[in-house]
């Protein structure tokens, strides 16, 4: 296999900077659809919805890293994923996961107007998806 | 003129006092090596925060679809102080140092006829000014529970500011913390955060800008979830700040204390000395004279 032109990727929580590496490839939940980022891609800015950030590190390894939300900046020379909160996956809290769904699910049910409750509703779809693919993991 | 057993407990217990903040210094630079490392750690979020703030904000260009949390609602006759202090005392002047610049800061905007509202997080902050202001006062948010700062308690309270302005709770919204300098300097901070200045970005955040982005979805919809986003990490680098800052003052307060106990053994000890020389000399001419009568 051809190597793929390595990158700069950072993923960056508001508590510490988690990576900050030469990948070849990154797989980031886009809002709008997953998204593959690879090297001299276009900029783009991109809300993330929660799921699993897939990195492939030059070194032909693979790290998985799951995201609450956040976003995304694009640049042809690098990638910054600001993210919510990130844990590695096998450092994941399944307690964690499910009081966080426990919450969106207060949310959805307290939203005052139609747009606040179908935005709650929205994120917690998307918890219980990620809770379901990490489950099948 | 206290005996010698009255000054043996004196220096006793000045010794244990010594002790005590001698360790608390301790257990405060452990602390506040810790606080250091986590503000330096929620450093890169914040700066790329700001570029990618200030990218969006240029794209958009100051279009008519900025949120209000950036725009402001146009007035400014309600102010909403967020005053975060420490949890705890024995820190020297941090504490009162912050309360006094929010002080002054109410005394300004009340003798202007605003209306004044605040938010207390940390219990020291609420104690000093309850007294002057309680009535204003919304809430006191208790961090004594927390053991390690995380972004949730961050975001719990910038959520609750974002709620009470989407309410029209106010309209102008300044957050009041110590920005941490060095141990022996902490200097209190007023900083606006709604409206948010982005126009104070630094103009070297634009670099990389020129090129032309995409926007997933639309800039002003990634803006309006960026900006709540932006007040959170605001709100989380104050209480990092603080944090390093409380225990940078606790050291130092402690170190004076540590040092001022010596001192006070020092004297006690000469004092104990020079009465204990000066018993032997009245015990001594007791027998002399007592041999001599003889």
């Amino acid at each position: 296999m051809i190597m793929a032109e390595a990158f700069q990727f950072e993923l960056v929580s508001p508590e510490r900077l988690l990576v900050s590496e030469q990948v070849e490839a990154v797989v980031i939940p886009g809002a709008e659809g997953e998204m593959t980022v690879m090297a001299h891609h276009a900029p783009v800015m991109t809300t993330i919805k929660p799921g699993v950030v897939t990195v492939k590190t030059a070194g032909g390894k693979e790290e998985r890293y799951v995201v609450f939300g956040g976003f995304a900046d694009i640049l042809p020379s690098g990638c910054t994923l600001l993210a919510e909160s990130a844990v590695a996956v096998g450092d994941i809290d399944r307690a964690d996961l499910a009081r966080r769904i426990q919450d969106a699910k207060e949310d959805a049910a307290d939203a005052k107007d139609d747009q606040s409750r179908s935005k709650a509703e929205q994120f917690l779809a998307q918890l219980t998806t990620l809770e379901s693919a990490l489950l099948a993991a | 003129m206290p005996s010698l057993k009255d000054l043996r407990n004196r220096i006793a217990s000045v010794k244990a006092t010594q002790k005590i903040t001698k360790a608390m210094q301790m257990v405060a630079a452990a602390k506040l090596r810790r606080a250091q490392e986590a503000a330096e750690a929620a450093r890169p979020y914040s700066e790329r925060m700001g570029l990618v703030l200030a990218n969006i904000t240029q794209a958009i260009g100051g279009g008519g679809d900025a949120p209000a949390l950036m725009t402001g609602t146009g007035k400014d006759d309600v102010h909403l102080l967020v005053v975060c202090t420490a949890e705890r005392g024995l820190c020297g002047g941090f504490n009162s140092q912050i309360a006094r610049l929010a002080r002054d800061h109410i005394r300004r905007l009340l003798a202007d006829g605003k209306q004044v509202k605040i938010i207390c997080v940390g219990k020291k902050g609420y104690d000093i000014l309850r007294r002057d202001y309680g009535s204003m006062i919304l809430e006191r948010i208790d961090l004594r529970e927390v053991k390690t700062l995380g972004f949730v308690n961050a975001d719990a309270i910038a959520r609750k500011v974002i709620y009470l302005f989407g309410e029209g709770g106010f309209d102008i919204c300044t957050l009041f913390y110590s920005q941490f300098k060095s141990v022996i300097s902490q200097i209190p901070t007023a900083q606006q955060i709604i409206p948010a200045g982005v126009a104070s970005a630094p103009a070297e955040a634009t670099v990389g800008g020129n090129a032309v982005y995409e926007y997933e979805p639309e800039p002003g919809e990634i803006l309006a979830d960026l900006i709540p986003r932006n007040i959170s990490v605001q709100v989380f680098r104050a209480l990092l700040e603080n944090a390093a800052g409380e225990m940078g003052a606790k050291m130092s307060a402690m170190d004076n204390a540590t040092r001022n106990a010596g001192d006070m053994i020092n004297k006690l000890s000469i004092t104990y000395n020079r009465q204990r020389q000066a018993q032997i000399t009245k015990e001594l001419i007791e027998i002399i004279s007592g041999a001599e009568a003889l």
